[in-house]
């Protein structure tokens, strides 16, 4: 079966939603990842937006942004976005997806300053949602593109916090959760053992793990048990081409 | 009760005041009140805190026309077209003027304008905790919850209380009496913590239309200090049941600022060239019209009746 990158990533991202669960889908690929999750092995998940909206099916027609017409049409909840966040804050949101230019070893994600920050090399946009996101669902999803100068050994800047410096430092920080999964268009990376630090989990069809460790700007462990991740299935591809109907991931 | 209605340029010139803080787009990227925006820039307000969530390309404008001095918001760039040019200027080389960003997320805004809106002397929050933005925004204090056994760490937004709050809403009554359906971002908040209110209907509507659902009510006339009738406001920025967002115009904006003469060019033709927000309609003609919601998905009515 034929698929794109972006296609396996979305379809390795909807199955990080299990039924039933409460997540932040954000915009783009997380979003069509959701829909996905809802049409095949996540019927009763419910999705929640920043600007202060939730749905359960996801919105009919192109989204720009979240806050688009057709994204109120048919909502579960409009509302504000103290409402929606404040569900976050209380530890009542079991996962959010997050993107960023920078993400290092410990999961850490940086949407704010390349270089230094007096003087930046880079101004980027910032947080928005991302740093409430990462710090308080009870899992993060990052889904981020598999280059060098991304995927770093530290981050210049902690906008959205994953295991900071690795071990007990997030928890110490009084924070529980933390990333479950980056997902890039290689492979998957988790946490692994007492470190927390991200690992080769699965690597996607067509790569291999030369190729990856060269991508990465550490020097990348390898989970023991790493296996290929499991290429779409036929149920999850016409689910996904169900709601990419212009064939804009494909 | 006091007629409030007035034309933008009067609101603006009159309760607008250089060095202002100012919330423009509390909704996210819907309801972000441009034509507000573009008048500023045209009246030439300085050093403003330009306050928003996520401001959808109204921060960068600003900035780049040399009204901000200080960046009081979550996320500054365009949605749909990437990073903000004139932010990025301003930021990494003080062009045209150097700004100070006070750095928040999303939650931690919404708390500070909570703060403001209901005089706390400030949020606790556990948001911010192992961000760098607990350091980079020097008004974020790091505490340990009294509370708590054992301590636990939290951290203390301070109350924001704009000087002034834009809001747009799909309509309003003369007296500023504003109804809002669709997501509300932080419109509430903002209207409710700012010193002053200028509401930017794109229809007024009879006093009896507003008060037949007062439950729909973002926040009442009292509350507010001017209301300007300006039909699509909003543009680029949807708003629903008016406006679908023009998405061609946020990415030529995008394309055209990436070099500050292609902005300066874009800010001519679109604002300074401009008189009013009329000028800029008359400008947009069909594609104007053609973004227009024609359909109907009206609400169930519902019942007031007290017998």
């Amino acid at each position: 079966m034929d698929y794109s990158a972006q296609e396996m990533m979305i379809v390795a991202a909807a199955r990080e939603i299990a039924d039933g669960e409460v997540v932040f889908v954000g915009m783009r690929l997380p979003l069509t990842a959701f829909g996905v999750a809802r049409a095949t092995h996540a019927p009763n998940a419910v999705g929640l937006f920043e600007c202060g909206l939730a749905r359960y099916q996801p919105a009919d027609g192109v989204l720009h942004t979240m806050g688009d017409p057709p994204n109120q049409l048919g909502a579960a909840w409009a509302t504000g976005l103290a409402q929606v966040m404040g569900l976050l804050h209380a530890g009542r949101v079991d996962a959010g997806f997050i993107g960023g230019a920078e993400i290092d070893r410990f999961g850490n994600i940086n949407t704010s300053y390349i270089g230094d920050r007096a003087n930046p090399r880079v101004k980027l946009p910032g947080s928005g949602g991302a740093a409430d996101i990462a710090a308080m669902s009870k899992r993060l999803v990052a889904i981020i593109n598999h280059e060098k100068r991304r995927l770093v050994e530290r981050v210049g800047f902690v906008t959205s916090p994953g295991y900071l410096s690795g071990g007990r430092a997030r928890a110490d920080a009084g924070l529980a959760g933390g990333p479950a999964a980056v997902i890039t268009d290689r492979c998957i990376l988790r946490p692994r053992g007492a470190e927390n630090e991200l690992h080769l989990a699965t690597i996607h069809r067509g790569h291999t793990e030369a190729e990856v460790r060269e991508n990465t700007g550490w020097a990348l462990k390898t989970a023991p048990d790493l296996a290929e991740t499991p290429p779409p299935s036929e149920a999850e591809l016409a689910a996904l081409r169900r709601l990419d109907r212009d064939g804009f991931w494909r | 009760m006091k007629d409030k209605l007035v034309a933008l340029a009067d609101a603006v010139s009159a309760h607008i005041r250089d060095g202002d803080g100012v919330v423009l787009g509390a909704s996210l990227e819907s309801n972000i009140p441009f034509a507000a925006t573009h008048e500023i820039i045209r009246q030439g307000k300085k050093q403003l805190n330009a306050i928003a969530p996520i401001s959808d390309a109204s921060t960068d404008m600003l900035i780049g026309a040399g009204c901000v001095a200080l960046v009081t918001g979550a996320w500054v760039g365009n949605v749909s077209g990437g990073l903000g040019h004139n932010y990025r200027r301003a930021a990494e080389r003080g062009e045209p003027e150097r700004i100070v960003v006070r750095d928040h997320s999303n939650f931690s805004l919404a708390m500070a304008l909570t703060a403001g809106a209901y005089g706390l002397p400030y949020v606790p929050v556990r948001s911010l905790l192992g961000s760098d933005m607990v350091g980079s925004n020097p008004e974020f204090r790091p505490a340990v919850d009294p509370f708590s056994d054992p301590p636990r760490p939290v951290v203390l937004v301070p109350p924001l209380e704009p000087d002034v709050a834009v809001i747009a809403v799909p309509r309003a009554d003369r007296f500023g009496n504003s109804h809002h359906w669709g997501n509300a971002g932080l419109a509430q908040e903002a209207a409710l913590a700012a010193g002053r209110v200028i509401v930017l209907a794109d229809e007024i509507v009879a006093p009896d239309v507003i008060a037949s659902d007062p439950g729909r009510v973002l926040f009442p006339g009292f509350r507010v200090t001017a209301v300007c009738h300006v039909p699509a406001g909003v543009h680029p920025s949807p708003m629903v049941g008016r406006w679908r967002r023009d998405t061609e115009f946020f990415d030529d904006y995008h394309r055209r600022s990436r070099e500050r003469s292609g902005f300066l060019a874009w800010l001519d033709e679109w604002v300074l060239s401009l008189p009013d927000h009329e000028a800029y309609r008359a400008r947009l003609g069909g594609r104007l019209e053609a973004l227009r919601i024609t359909g109907e998905a009206l609400a169930a009515p519902v019942n007031y009746a007290a017998e």
